[in-house]
């Protein structure tokens, strides 16, 4: 194979981790909804927390990212 | 597509070329927009605290909030023996996020769109934290590598897992922000391109694209000012309240 068919390939590859970011910011959010729907009165407490993962959860989907550009621009 | 989306981030030399022996420390456009945040913070702070009303002015509630927001991120997350690393992490917050918000202005840099930088910060952050928990807690310090109410026979696998994952603090803090940054100013800069190609008939639907995208990276933008203060704080407290 060509190897610039091959980077191309690797890094279509590397972006299906954003199908794993995209389950953990789902969860993420439809939880905090679900809890806020049972006890309104802690949801405001708990609003941090929710960005918090929400941040974390994309950054992994981005480090998908990374290495999609790596792959295509640092070899 | 019209216009390479990656040509954005290209750091060009403004002015002369100053080299010390290999080092080339010409003043280039990632400086001007860094400086250009510095000056836009302390004047945003000048002008907020200049008149100290009782009833404050629009600047000065929004300065005070800035300050509170940060000492109660503190206090929540790091406890009050973190209370003098305030100076710290609200620069680290007001820098991130200045520089975030003024990357998101047309024909702007991003000065944390670029590894480096992100990367100069989060080591900062992480031999500092280091540091201090050594200095706090001497030798203790590496308790931290051994969690409690683990069995014997699983620890030689865990300590190796927390030592990798405290050696990789630096690297995921950095490439967080960066990452964040420059894939949201690819993304608007693609959608842009777009909005080019697809011309008059259909270039509707990526412009407002663009738009919402944009109502996003501003989100993100301060979100991941957020996030990287409270990483900070969360180590802080690693470092300070070792058992916990």
């Amino acid at each position: 194979m060509e190897l610039e068919a091959a980077k191309m390939i690797g890094a279509g590859l590397a972006a299906i981790a954003l199908a794993g970011a995209g389950v953990g910011i789902g969860l993420i959010f439809g939880n905090y909804l679900s809890g806020a729907m049972r006890n309104p009165s802690a949801a405001a407490k708990q609003f941090p927390n929710l960005l918090l993962g929400f941040a974390l959860a994309e950054a992994t989907g981005l480090f998908g990212l990374v290495v999609a550009l790596i792959i295509l621009f640092a070899f | 597509m019209a216009t390479n989306p990656m040509h954005q981030f290209k750091v060009y030399k403004i002015g002369p070329e100053i080299t010390l022996g290999e080092i080339n420390l010409s003043f280039t456009n990632a400086s001007l927009f860094m400086a250009i945040t510095a000056i836009l913070i302390l004047s945003f702070l000048f002008l907020g605290t200049k008149r100290k009303a009782l009833i404050p002015s629009k600047m000065q509630l929004i300065a005070e909030m800035s300050y509170t927001f940060v000492a109660k991120m503190i206090n929540d997350t790091a406890g009050s023996n973190a209370k003098s690393f305030f100076p710290f992490i609200f620069t680290l917050f007001m820098f991130v996020l200045f520089a975030n918000m003024v990357g998101m202005l047309p024909y702007s840099f991003t000065v944390t769109s670029h590894i480096i930088v992100t990367f100069v910060l989060a080591t900062i952050v992480f031999i500092g934290v280091t540091v201090i928990g050594f200095v706090k807690h001497g030798i203790k310090y590496l308790q931290l590598f051994v969690p409690k109410g683990v069995p014997v026979v699983l620890l030689p696998l865990i300590v190796v897992i927390e030592i990798i994952s405290y050696l990789s603090r630096p690297v995921s803090l950095s490439v967080r922000l960066f990452a964040n940054m420059m894939a949201g100013h690819t993304m608007l800069k693609v959608f842009g391109g777009f909005v080019i190609s697809l011309g008059l008939l259909g270039g509707w639907l990526p412009l407002g694209f663009s738009v919402a995208l944009t109502g996003l990276e501003i989100l993100v933008a301060f979100l991941q000012a957020y996030v990287f203060a409270i990483l900070t704080c969360i180590y802080l407290n690693d470092a300070l309240n070792l058992h916990h």
